[in-house]
């Protein structure tokens, strides 16, 4: 669903990252991790299109975003991922009910009623009914990333994209969202990427863990690999030492 | 100590290409919004509620402005030209700086003090707040969705806030001048009505069209290059405002002499 093929991505003198590669197979999770600052984000948003990689190639079911010439060809490529961003990201000036509509309304202009019950039947599917009249800033983190969640599911996609789906979250709203995460998964049947340095919370939802660190794969594979794995890099993260071949930035 | 030709040719090289650089990616911004505009689909709410925000919701303030500022041309007009005994020609006075020049100018002015700060801050959280990244990860084009709207608000909003000014500041002048200064009513408007031509009121108008292109311009590309964090967004609607003021001033030079060539041949 996903590949990335040896990406490099630098910001002036500062190499972020440093040929990474990558696939996503269908109906399959996996979870990018690694220390703060290390490019995770960097990565999702080459993956979107909305940062353009230096050197190689990500390709979305078979397409290369990359090499998409416009806008709207890049539009085309990513009509089939669903995003989760890290604040929600929701639209301050719009309900709840109006951000979940907005892609229906705005990207596939489907008629006013079948908008309305496609969105009735979101809210009802992720408990968010009773907030439907609220303002983004009348709501929790917690609620705010459901939503962002329902306004992702609505349009269907086939790949979801997560960006620390539960960071500004306490320990319970966190382990919501992953719940939620691997309900939506059961039921959508989509492919995912999810970037994290939630460890060991976000292995729960992953069915591979790649292990980022200096702008290059360190480890990739299921999560009982990388907890056994003898990589001092990723036995250090693994257990938040601050001794070791990882020093903070 | 003496500096290296490379480090010197360095020192000078890096402003200039990093300001070039900079009107490129703004003029290249403003092709896109300019093709965003005449691109379908058109969303002709989102223009609607632009013209709400920069237009009606900056009446008020214009108004007052024009109000005032027709008031204290009256009172200036009226001491200059007694200094030559023409106190007969406030009206005309008054009338022709507001339409060619101060309705224009100072509309300009009120509205980027106003809305252009607001639109610059607004875009700039929607940036940091990963809204704008948002609206890609949907496939709808921020350009089109957001900047385009407002552009175009600010195109069509500002010649008509312009000739609110001018109305309401001939009004305020009026008053003044024939209630306050004891200027003869039928003097003050026959003398106006003659000195005004139609060069005067295209000219007035022209000049508003523009300064609303240059408005809707920065303070959208100010927003959408919004830098992260407070500080971000705070340099973005100072450098908005700063921009959008001084273009107006410089272009209204530029304007005034071209328009006054090109009409008076």
């Amino acid at each position: 669903m996903i590949s990335v093929e040896g990406v490099h991505k630098s910001f002036g003198r500062q190499i972020v990252l440093d040929g990474v590669s990558l696939q996503v197979q269908p109906h399959e999770i996996l979870a990018v991790v690694g220390p703060s600052g290390v490019g995770k984000s960097v990565l999702l948003k080459l993956i979107m299109g909305i940062l353009q990689p230096d050197r190689g190639c990500i390709t979305i079911k078979g397409e290369s975003i990359c090499e998409a010439c416009s806008e709207g060809r890049r539009n085309k490529i990513r009509a089939c991922c669903g995003v989760l961003f890290q604040s929600a990201a929701l639209f301050d000036s719009l309900t709840v009910f109006d951000n979940i509509a907005f892609p229906l309304r705005e990207e596939k202009h489907l008629p006013r009623d079948e908008v309305n019950q496609r969105v009735l039947d979101m809210l009802e599917a992720l408990s968010l009914k009773k907030y439907a009249f609220r303002y983004p800033e009348q709501l929790s983190m917690g609620i705010r990333k459901r939503v962002g969640m329902a306004r992702a599911l609505v349009r269907e996609p086939e790949i979801f994209l997560f960006d620390e789906p539960n960071t500004g979250l306490d320990p319970m709203d966190g382990q919501e969202v992953y719940e939620l995460i691997n309900d939506c998964r059961k039921k959508w049947k989509f492919a995912g990427l999810v970037i994290s340095h939630e460890i060991p919370e976000v292995f729960q939802v992953s069915d591979r863990v790649a292990m980022l660190w200096n702008g290059k794969v360190v480890e990739e594979g299921p999560p009982a690999q990388l907890i056994k794995s003898t990589n001092p890099i990723v036995q250090q993260f693994l257990k938040g030492k601050t001794d070791g071949p990882i020093r903070i930035q | 100590m003496s500096i290296s030709p490379v480090v010197a040719v360095e020192k000078i090289g890096a402003p200039v290409l990093g300001f070039t650089e900079r009107w490129g990616a703004s003029v290249i911004f403003l092709y896109h919004a300019i093709c965003a505009i005449f691109r379908p689909p058109f969303r002709f709410y989102l223009f609607l509620v632009q013209m709400l925000q920069i237009g009606t919701h900056s009446t008020l303030v214009v108004a007052l402005i024009g109000l005032f500022t027709g008031a204290v041309m009256a009172v200036q007009g009226e001491y200059t030209l007694s200094k030559f005994g023409a106190t007969a020609f406030t009206g005309s006075a008054v009338a022709l700086s507001l339409i060619r020049e101060l309705g224009p100018v100072l509309t300009a002015l009120m509205v980027v003090g106003r809305a252009g700060s607001a639109i610059t801050a607004e875009i700039g959280i929607m940036r940091i707040t990963e809204q704008i990244d948002a609206l890609r990860s949907m496939a709808v084009d921020p350009i089109k969705y957001l900047m385009a709207p407002r552009i175009l608000a600010g195109i069509v909003a500002m010649p008509l806030l312009c000739c609110i000014f001018i109305v309401v500041g001939i009004f305020g002048g009026y008053v003044v001048g024939v209630g306050l200064l004891g200027l003869s009513a039928g003097t003050f408007v026959s003398q106006m009505v003659t000195a005004v031509d139609t060069f005067d009121v295209v000219s007035g108008v022209v000049k508003a069209v523009v300064f609303g292109f240059i408005f809707g311009w920065v303070s959208c590309y100010k927003g959408f290059t919004c830098g992260y964090g407070a500080m971000g967004v705070n340099r973005a609607t100072t450098g908005s405002v700063v921009t959008s003021s001084v273009a107006v001033l410089v272009v209204d030079y530029f304007l005034t002499s071209i328009l006054t060539r090109v009409f008076l041949q």
